[in-house]
């Protein structure tokens, strides 16, 4: 992906900026608002990253309200230090697609920039999501397992679909509580985990494969090879 | 407004500020200008003058009626006495004629001991005296008017007289009295009115001094503790009187705003320190590891642990501060404007189905009762964190094998929600401390935990206008479990 970072503190902008390379991206960088907005309305990006406060008299709520007054749709994801719900709303309401409160670990900025970057086309809605010999049927909420029927709860349901939907890609454990509960909240303890263990062990048992693999210091994916 | 008598800038002493006068020269400037106000502008004269006038007004009143009552009661008796003698005289004409009448005025005059009477009964022209004790027509009254008052000589002294002019056919008739003894009273009463104006004016005068300076001996000590407060010693309060009036409710007011601000400087003092000793102790912990491993660890595989045992560490501490912030956001009742109307009840439902995963996990049983619907004003990501934080605690402290409960329920006053555990409960000298930032059991020690969970808890309930209570779940029992319930009032 051709990703933009509009950051303005060096340090931060240099380990994304590798990081991200690192992960096969192309990064541009711009240090203030003002040559953020003219780089993204010049140039085909598939990703801005940007921080919520920045010099030059644009910030990043500014710009994005701008890019999208100009029908430019390109997901945008907030990196900011201020980290008050009405904050993020504000966010997310100017145009900003997600929101990461700094500091952050590397590896969540980087699972929501695929997340966001790759979303599932609109056009055609899958009515069943597969990975390997995995089947969720999103019409008639079933799971199958090789043609097994596995039993979920709802919840399991929305969990699962939400890791298939990003099959191959790292989800992290906000991820899931935003996505998937729909709360903001520091849960304290490893409740996710929990909960991703159980399913996990719905699926995988009596199978030798497992499909539910754990990223190490960032989160979840599911994936058919090991 | 300031005392030109004070070098510019400097703070005047509030040992006599002008009663109540506004405190114009409080606004922004940091050289208060707090000198005896002007003294039109002050309240304390205001308030003076018009207890004065008041007490003038209520004094001329009083002295109107008092008139009325005596010198105007003795002038309406004297008329009214007048015109009935008139009458009968008149009547007493019509009877027996004009001789008749002048024996009726001889008759009358004999029987007058006091000597008051004056009657004088002439013919149409004035001439001739028919009957009567005056010499003469009195001078100047021949025409018009029936009432008059004048001087007369009487009895060879010229007195005072109030007379009454009946026109008889072919007669004139005078009748009066003598008022000599009535004009000494009316002018006895007079001079008391001006005296007692004078005593009236002294008073209120005086009474307006003692208002004056009663305001302001009763606002010297809020200006004594303001002007200390502005100038930095918080610890001042405004001494009462101790009488309990408006003055003393004021004083508690402002003592309790003062006790109010008091205590969230003690707060954010509490959580400098706070944040001094728990956010420096992890970093110190962290920095002391990294920089060990730095020295001493040979090869990157060793280096790699601790590097990553390094950002663990910091994810801990930067939790810790988000959690700080959200405390002091929900006091400081900021998030208030993120307040909306929503359901409580799916909310507490998957808190419950968030945790009991975890409950399972660890050999614990979930119960919830919960009703239909909770509808509620209010941030909810909030007040789910709060319910997570008090799920979490039971869950940490419950020994495997334990119980952990759910439940809300509408009360008349609003919603309760309650989170019970039968684990080891809370030590009743540790609950009062529960809910301080920072602060945890003895026992708790070993758990992992920020110790700002409740604190949280509780601001989120006081930001609701609700409260958190602690108790014993089961107060018999060896294990007495620990129940929070946090009350919100209705919206």
């Amino acid at each position: 992906m051709r990703i933009l970072l509009v950051e303005d503190d060096a340090e931060v902008a240099r380990f994304v900026r590798k990081g991200l390379q690192e992960a096969g991206h192309t990064v541009e960088h711009a240090t203030n608002g003002r040559d953020g907005l003219f780089l993204a309305a010049s140039e085909q990006f598939d990703m801005l990253v940007l921080d919520r406060m920045l010099p030059g008299g644009v910030d990043g709520v500014r710009l994005v309200e701008t890019l999208r007054s100009q029908g430019n749709r390109t997901p945008v994801l907030f990196l900011s230090a201020l980290s008050a719900v009405d904050e993020r709303v504000k966010g997310l309401k100017a145009g900003g697609d997600d929101y990461l409160t700094k500091p952050f670990a590397f590896a969540e900025l980087l699972a929501r920039v695929e997340a966001l970057g790759r979303r599932p086309s609109v056009d055609a809605p899958a009515t069943k999501l597969r990975v390997a010999d995995l089947e969720l049927d999103l019409l008639s909420r079933t799971v199958t397992r090789a043609g097994k029927r596995i039993d979920v709860q709802p919840r399991e349901f929305r969990l699962l679909e939400h890791l298939m939907r990003h099959a191959g890609q790292v989800v992290t454990r906000t991820m899931l509580l935003e996505k998937v509960w729909d709360y903001h909240f520091d849960p304290q303890t490893n409740v996710i985990d929990v909960h991703v263990s159980r399913l996990r062990q719905k699926l995988d048992k009596g199978f030798d494969r497992p499909l539910i693999h754990t990223v190490r210091n960032a989160g979840y994916m599911i994936r058919a090879e090991p | 407004m300031s005392d030109p008598s004070l070098p510019a800038g400097r703070l005047p002493l509030p040992r006599r500020l002008g009663g109540g006068g506004k405190p114009a020269g409080l606004s922004g400037a940091p050289s208060l200008a707090l000198g005896p106000p002007r003294l039109l502008k002050s309240a304390g004269f205001r308030f003076a003058t018009l207890f004065a006038a008041m007490f003038a007004i209520a004094a001329i009143a009083l002295v109107a009626v008092l008139w009325w009552a005596t010198a105007g009661a003795l002038d309406r008796q004297t008329d009214a006495a007048v015109r009935a003698d008139a009458i009968a005289l008149a009547e007493r004409w019509r009877e027996a004629g004009t001789s008749g009448l002048a024996e009726a005025i001889e008759e009358r005059l004999a029987v007058d001991v006091e000597n008051e009477s004056i009657y004088l009964l002439m013919d149409a022209e004035g001439t001739r005296r028919i009957a009567g004790n005056l010499d003469g027509w009195p001078r100047g009254q021949t025409d018009g008017v029936p009432w008059f008052r004048t001087r007369v000589i009487h009895d060879g002294l010229a007195v005072d007289a109030r007379l009454h002019r009946l026109e008889l056919p072919g007669l004139r008739l005078l009748v009066g009295r003598d008022e000599t003894e009535r004009s000494e009273l009316r002018r006895l009463l007079t001079e008391g009115v001006v005296w007692a104006s004078g005593a009236v004016l002294v008073f209120a005068l005086m009474g307006a001094w003692l208002i004056r300076h009663a305001l302001q001996a009763r606002m010297g000590p809020v200006f004594a503790t303001t002007a200390a407060i502005a100038g930095g010693d918080l610890a001042s309060r405004v001494t009462l009187s101790g009488r309990g009036d408006e003055f003393d409710r004021l004083a508690q007011t402002l003592n309790a705003m003062l006790d109010r601000i008091a205590s969230l400087m003690e707060g954010v003092r509490g959580v400098s320190d706070a944040i001094a000793h728990d956010l420096r102790t992890p970093i110190a912990r962290a920095r002391a590891k990294l920089e060990d491993a730095l020295a001493t660890s040979a090869d990157g595989e060793s280096l790699r642990a601790v590097v990553e045992q390094g950002i663990a560490d910091l994810d801990g501490i930067s939790r810790i501060f988000q959690a700080l912030l959200r405390i002091a956001e929900a006091e400081a009742g900021a998030r208030r404007a993120a307040f909306a109307p929503f359901d409580l009840a799916p909310v507490l439902a998957d808190a419950a189905e968030i945790y009991e995963a975890t409950a399972e996990a660890r050999g614990q049983r979930m119960l919830t009762d919960l009703p239909e619907r909770l509808d509620l004003v209010g941030d909810r990501d909030l007040l789910l964190q709060a319910v997570a934080n008090l799920l979490d605690n039971a869950i940490k402290f419950t020994p495997p094998g334990g119980t952990v409960q759910l439940a809300a329920r509408r009360t008349p006053e609003g919603i309760e929600v309650t989170v019970a555990d039968n684990g080891p409960g809370l030590a009743p000298e540790d609950r009062a401390h529960a809910g301080e930032r920072f602060f945890r059991a003895d026992k708790a020690r070993a758990t992992p935990g920020s110790g700002l969970g409740l604190s949280l808890v509780r601001a989120v309930a006081h930001l609701h206008g609700g409260e958190v209570l602690l108790e014993d779940a089961a107060p018999a029992r060896p294990q007495p479990g620990l129940r929070a319930v946090v009350r919100l009032p209705r919206a």
